[in-house]
C-alpha cells in the first residue's frame, strides 16, 4: 500500500531549483505532488511523481543526492474536518507524524494527503480498520 | 620598569653562561628521565657530557609535535606524578591532545615570567587587570591570572566570552589592563560601539594581547578603539603557555624572549639547518628551567626571526619579531589552535559522511569564522529536515566539545566542492591579517 516518494537534496542557492524542474522535464516526468521543506542553507524537495525509476536515474545522472521513501496517500473528502478526522484516528494510536502535505485531486471532490510515518506499515493498518482510504501507489503516480 | 633587573638585565656573557650550565642540567635529567629523549639521544649518537659550549646544542635532536601526541598523555614528563600540580592540555581529539604539567616551582617560574611581561608592558601592583583569556585547560587564563598575582596587580578572572557582561565590567570596575587575543580586543571595541559605550574613555590603558598572529594594522586599530597601548606576547603550552616573550613598551619592535629560562633557535623549516642571525625561519625553543616538562630543541612551526641589537629597555634578551606564520597547516581561530587533521577525523566519525569537506576560515569584522562545508552523500540524506539539521548540529557540537572552537555546519550537494589530484586543500583562509 505504499506510495514511493523521490526526495531531493538542495542546496539553497540561486538556479538549484530550475535546475532540477528542468532535469525532470527532460527526462518526460510529471509531478504529481510535491513539497519543499527548506532551511537557511538547504532544501530537501519531496516529489510524487509517475514514473520514479527514470526520475532517480535522471536525478543521479544530473549530480542530486536522491533517496526513496515510503510514504502513505490517504483520501480525504474535501470539506471541513476531513484532514482532523485522519489526524484524529492517528493521535488516538500514537503513530507520529513526521511530515505530510495534500492537494486536491482533479474531480475536486476529494483532497489527497501524503504522510511520512516513522512506522509506516503499522500506520497503514490503523487507517484501514477506522475505514479510512489509503491509495496504493499506481494510483497516485497515474493521477 | 623591570620586575626581574638582576636576570633580565645580565649581560650576555653571564647569561650565555648561565644558558650553558643550565642546559647542561636539563639534558642530563632528560636523558635519565624520559625515554623518549633516551632513546633520540643515543640515536644521534650524543650524550649529555657532549655539551660543552651553547652551540652544542645544535647537535641534539628535534622534538616535534608529533613526538607529544605519540607519548599522549604523560610519556613527557620528567617528574612523577606525585610532584606535579598542575596540568594542561591543548585542544585535540582524544589521544590527540598535547598535555604538559607542572611542578610547583614550574608554576613559580610561569608567574614570574607573566609578572615579567606585565612589567615590561607598563603594568605595577596598581594596575587592575581584565584577564579575559579563557580559564581552563588552555594555557591563556591560568597563564596570565597567576602573573597578575604574582605582581600583585587586581585581576579580574572574567575569562572569555559573555562580551555584554565584560563591556559591564570593563565600566563598572575599571580596569587597567586587558589580556585576551587581539581580534577579541577589537570585538570588544565594537561591541561596546555598538551598546552605546564610549569605548575610548574607560579606565583602560594596556593591553596585553596574544595567542593568534595580528599586524600592525591591527595594533593601530585597536590603540585607535579603545585609546590604549597594546602589546604583542607570546607563548606556547608545550613551551610553558603565555610569557615566553613579551614586547616592551619601551621598544615595541619585537618581542624578548625570557631567555634565562628558554633557548630560542630560528631554523629553516626544511633543511632543519640554524639560519644566519636575523634571517626568518622557524622558531625552536629549549626549556632551561622547566622541571615537569622540559623540552629540547621543540620545533614550533611558528615564522619569526631574531633581533640581537640592544633595545633601549635595557634587558639583554634577544627579541623575536612577531610571528607572520606557520610553516605547517595549523590554524589559529579565535586564539585556539586548530589542525586541519582534527576537524577531519571528527567528520569521519560520522557515519555515512563522505571524506569530502572543505573549512573555510575567515574574519566577520573582528572575529574569526569557521564555516564547514560538508557533502551529503546517499548515505547521509535523509527526506526529513529534522535528521539534517541533527547531523549539522552533532558536527557543531563535536567541534566544539573537542577543539573549543564554534563551527557553522553547511551541507552541501554531493560533489559539489571541489575534487583534487594529488593533495587536497581543504582550507580557505580568507582572512587578511
Amino acid at each position: 500500500m505504499n506510495v514511493e516518494q523521490i526526495s531531493i537534496f538542495l542546496e539553497n542557492k540561486p538556479g538549484k531549483l530550475e535546475f532540477v524542474t528542468r532535469v525532470l522535464k527532460d527526462a518526460g516526468i510529471n509531478i504529481r505532488a510535491l513539497c519543499l521543506a527548506d532551511t537557511t542553507d538547504f532544501g530537501i524537495l519531496r516529489l510524487i511523481v509517475n514514473d520514479i525509476d527514470t526520475a532517480e536515474k535522471a536525478l543521479q545522472e544530473n549530480g542530486f543526492t536522491v533517496r526513496r521513501t515510503p510514504v502513505v496517500a490517504v483520501e480525504v473528502p474535501d470539506r471541513p474536518g476531513g484532514f482532523h478526522s485522519i489526524v484524529a484516528v492517528l493521535q488516538k494510536k500514537n503513530i507520529t507524524v513526521e511530515y505530510t502535505y495534500a492537494f486536491v485531486d482533479r474531480s475536486g471532490e476529494n483532497a489527497l494527503i501524503i504522510f511520512r510515518f516513522d512506522r509506516t506499515e503499522e500506520a497503514i493498518e490503523v487507517l484501514k480498520e477506522s475505514g479510512i482510504t489509503v491509495l496504493p501507489g499506481e494510483r497516485v503516480y497515474r493521477l | 620598569m623591570i620586575f626581574n633587573e638582576e636576570f633580565e638585565t645580565l649581560p650576555r656573557e653571564a647569561l650565555e653562561a648561565l644558558q650553558l650550565k643550565r642546559l647542561q642540567q636539563v639534558t642530563e635529567r632528560v636523558y635519565h628521565t624520559v625515554g623518549f629523549y633516551r632513546k633520540a639521544f643515543d640515536k644521534a649518537g650524543i650524550k649529555p657530557d657532549d655539551i660543552r659550549r651553547l652551540e652544542d646544542l645544535r647537535k641534539l635532536p628535534f622534538t616535534e609535535k608529533q613526538d607529544l601526541r605519540d607519548n599522549y598523555p604523560f610519556g613527557l614528563f620528567a617528574a612523577p606524578m606525585t610532584s606535579i600540580v598542575r596540568l594542561h592540555a591543548s585542544s585535540g581529539t582524544t589521544g590527540k591532545a598535547t598535555v604538559v604539567g607542572y611542578t610547583k616551582r614550574d608554576i613559580e617560574t610561569w608567574a614570574e615570567l607573566m609578572a615579567r611581561s606585565f612589567v615590561a608592558a607598563g603594568l605595577t601592583k596598581n594596575d587592575m587587570i581584565h584577564n579575559a583569556y579563557g580559564y581552563g585547560l588552555f594555557t591563556g587564563g591560568l597563564g596570565a591570572h597567576y602573573g597578575a598575582e604574582r605582581l600583585g596587580a587586581s585581576v579580574i578572572p572574567i575569562s572569555g566570552g559573555n562580551t555584554r557582561r565584560q563591556i559591564m565590567i570593563l565600566q563598572d570596575f575599571g580596569p587597567t589592563a586587558i589580556c585576551c587575543t587581539p581580534s577579541y580586543a577589537l570585538y570588544l571595541a565594537e561591541q561596546g560601539e555598538e551598546m552605546g559605550v564610549d569605548m575610548r574613555s574607560l579606565k583602560l590603558r594596556v593591553g596585553v594581547l596574544g595567542a593568534e598572529p595580528w599586524t600592525e594594522r591591527m595594533r593601530e586599530e585597536i590603540e585607535d578603539k579603545l585609546n590604549i597601548m597594546a602589546l604583542d606576547i607570546y607563548g606556547l603550552s608545550e613551551v610553558i603557555g603565555p610569557g615566553v616573550s613579551i614586547e616592551c613598551t619601551e621598544g615595541r619592535q619585537g618581542l624578548h624572549v625570557f631567555e634565562d629560562h628558554f633557548i630560542v633557535e630560528v631554523i629553516n623549516p626544511v633543511t632543519g639547518e640554524t639560519v644566519p642571525n636575523g634571517e626568518p625561519g622557524e622558531l625552536v625553543f629549549t626549556t632551561l628551567t622547566k622541571e615537569a616538562f622540559p623540552l629540547i630543541r621543540y620545533r614550533t612551526r611558528d615564522l619569526s626571526r631574531l633581533m640581537r641589537e640592544p633595545c633601549r629597555c635595557g634587558r639583554t634578551h634577544v627579541r623575536m619579531d612577531r610571528v607572520t606564520g606557520r610553516s605547517d597547516d595549523m590554524l589559529i581561530i579565535r586564539g585556539v589552535n586548530v589542525f586541519p587533521s582534527q576537524i577531519e577525523a571528527i567528520l569521519l566519525r560520522i557515519e555515512g559522511l563522505e571524506p569530502h569537506y572543505e573549512m573555510i576560515v575567515d574574519r566577520e569584522g573582528s572575529l574569526d569564522t569557521l564555516e564547514i562545508r560538508v557533502e551529503v552523500g546517499e548515505e547521509l540524506f535523509s527526506d526529513e529536515v529534522r535528521k539534517m539539521q541533527e547531523i549539522e548540529r552533532r558536527i557543531s557540537k563535536d567541534i566544539k566539545e573537542y577543539l573549543g572552537v564554534t563551527a557553522a555546519v553547511r551541507l552541501v550537494q554531493a560533489k559539489g566542492l571541489t575534487r583534487f589530484e594529488g593533495k587536497a586543500q581543504r582550507v580557505i583562509d580568507r582572512r587578511k591579517i
